[in-house]
């Protein structure tokens, strides 16, 4: 760590992974409830279990980017960051109103627009958080070196700030109501947080394989550019069947089909960097969560997201256990993965020490990865099933699910490896042992040298 | 191609094209609140009643078990053609007591099947979400769903 006030990650990661926790032990009582459906159905229903599940992930993922951005900005732009205690204002901000969000869901208050269920003051919360961050880091940027991937990253945090405007916007037309949510779901998941994502993998690559920085950079810029291309135009794949016009059906159709395209590219530019990388770095479980991120979101994001995407499929698929599984699948690929990768990164810097628990870390990979796949797939099956049955033969919803509880049961399995996949990451990386679990062996020698 | 893009090439065609797509994307979004207001959703009036219904739905989080126009939760039945699916579409008291009826029994605290909570709602309450499902139902969703199931 060359710059103290990178030290203001730690408190964000730790908090980010605090409710990361509360997420997955949400998502799993929510699987639960597909099994066993009057498991505590009077004290805490579904509706308000599934609130915590998806707002609990969403501040965590933001929590995660503002910490790795305060964690990264400092050592691209050479410099200190603005101010260290308006940092920690940011984030008591954000804590004080997650938590006062979740005891508001408990007690029964919230909005009803999905994601979006904060009570008005934490929604301002919010918004106040947001901008203390934005004037933290754009003065630390100005003041300092600009390069391609601080651009990048705070566009994509000045864009996502600014879309949450529409947060607040909510009008009396269902309609149109649905329309401007997706100025924030959609322009959120599939524009803006991709160029975050893409500017904190660009920086991993660059510290982890050594690749030169103008390689880097231009592919960075290509690859924004080729989401922003087709993500802006692709929210119409959201506009089918909501009351507006049918000319989003083709563009929709076309535009994000086009979305598989950047997630191609940041896999494979992962790869190409460790490819040409001539760089051992010692933290190999941060390479494999960043390899694993841009894989997994080509697959959750990229793949799963084109097989309902066209309107011809969309028209039998939509609304059914199909979007549970490409939801659940890009969500963990591209944004959890990623942090979990920045997360494994910045530790052992912030902590002032090597790399460790690599072996627990990296087995905390393939478990949760492992489990978000089988998720995936059992979902996938239900989806298709529920899609024939109910879409295609008209059988009542209900009687439908009732034939889905093997999927449902394997579902629960699935989360359970993921949950403790995930509280296995969080032990790795807040608890420190004094050896590895299994001693590394010597690097390999490179063939020919 | 390494010599032909640069990054500062790469970078001018990412903020040109960028600006492009979305000057492209506001002209659509006015067209469609124009086309929402004046077509889809004109079949019925968006009167105080539906209003209040939007605001019952939203208090309550069914979005969190139910979908509505395809998008929500995926727990519980779509609602936006539940009118059509009881057959009171074109009956506002009907689809009033029906709805009522329907809520009142909940939850049916049956073993093994999914609960709906139950919801003390006013009667005007009940009436407003009874209007405000109609007035969703008359929107024109591009013939989604493919059929009363939802």
């Amino acid at each position: 760590m060359k710059y103290q006030s990178q030290k203001v990650a730690l408190a964000y990661i730790v908090c980010a992974v605090a409710l990361f926790g509360i997420q997955v032990l949400g998502g799993l009582l929510a699987g639960w409830i597909y099994v066993s459906p009057n498991f505590l159905s009077e004290i805490l229903p579904f509706n308000i279990v599934r609130m915590i599940h998806t707002n609990a992930l969403i501040v965590w993922l933001l929590l995660g980017f503002f910490g790795a951005a305060y964690f990264l900005i400092p050592e691209e732009a050479e410099r200190e960051i603005y101010s260290v205690k308006l940092a920690y204002l940011q984030l008591i901000i954000l804590v004080v109103g997650t938590l006062g969000a979740v005891g508001s869901y408990l007690v029964g208050i919230h909005g009803g627009r999905e994601f979006l269920e904060q009570p008005l003051w934490v929604k301002f919360g919010i918004l106040v958080a947001a901008l203390i961050f934005l004037f933290n880091v754009s003065m630390t940027v100005l003041a300092g070196k600009k390069t391609a991937i601080t651009n990048v990253l705070l566009l994509g945090l000045w864009l996502l700030s600014l879309l949450w405007v529409f947060a607040f916007i909510n009008p009396d037309n269902l309609s149109l109501d649905k329309m401007y949510w997706w100025f924030v779901v959609h322009l959120w998941v599939e524009a803006t947080w991709e160029l975050v994502m893409a500017a904190i993998l660009a920086f991993l690559l660059l510290k982890l394989t050594g690749v030169d920085r103008e390689v880097v950079e231009k592919w960075l810029y290509v690859i924004v550019a080729t989401a922003l291309f087709s993500g802006i135009l692709g929210t119409g794949h959201h506009f089918y069947w909501i009351g507006l016009p049918g000319y989003w059906q083709w563009v929709g159709s076309i535009f994000s089909t086009f979305e598989v395209i950047p997630f191609f590219l940041m896999m494979s530019f992962a790869f190409v960097m460790v490819w040409k990388g001539r760089k051992n770095h010692p933290n190999k479980a941060a390479l494999l969560w960043s390899l694993g991120s841009s894989t997994v979101a080509f697959f959750g994001a990229g793949v799963w997201g084109f097989l309902h995407t066209l309107h011809g499929v969309n028209f039998y698929s939509h609304g059914t256990q199909i979007t549970a599984a490409h939801g659940h699948l890009a969500f963990y690929g591209a944004y959890v993965a990623l942090n979990l990768a920045v997360f494994t990164y910045a530790m052992p810097m912030l902590r002032g020490r090597e790399p460790y628990n690599q072996v627990l870390n990296m087995a905390s990979f393939w478990l949760m990865t492992g489990g978000m796949a089988f998720m995936t797939f059992v979902l996938t099956f239900a989806g298709t099933i529920q899609t024939h049955m109910q879409r295609v033969l008209g059988e009542y919803y209900m009687d439908v699910q009732d034939g889905l509880a093997l999927f449902y049961m394997m579902r629960f399995g699935a989360g359970a490896a993921v949950v403790i996949g995930a509280l296995l990451f969080i032990y790795s990386i807040l608890v420190v042992r004094k050896r590895e679990v299994i001693t590394p062996g010597a690097a390999n020698p490179v063939p020919g040298e | 191609m390494a010599e032909f893009l640069t990054k500062s090439r790469a970078r001018n065609v990412f903020y040109g094209g960028s600006i492009f797509f979305v000057v492209i994307f506001i002209a659509m979004t006015v067209q469609s609140h124009r086309y929402v207001v004046e077509t889809s959703t004109a079949g019925m009036a968006l009167s105080e009643e539906v209003i209040l219904g939007k605001h019952v739905w939203e208090r309550h989080s069914c979005i969190n078990c139910h979908s509505l126009h395809g998008e929500g939760a995926y727990f519980a039945p779509e609602l936006g053609n539940v009118m059509t699916r009881w057959g009171v579409q074109d009956e506002s008291e009907l689809a009033y007591e029906v709805l009522d009826g329907w809520m009142n029994a909940q939850p049916s605290g049956i073993e093994g099947r999914r609960q709906m909570p139950f919801f003390e709602l006013t009667e005007e309450e009940m009436r407003g979400l009874a209007e405000f499902l109609r007035w969703a139902d008359q929107t024109d969703t591009q013939g989604w769903p493919p059929n009363d199931a939802g």
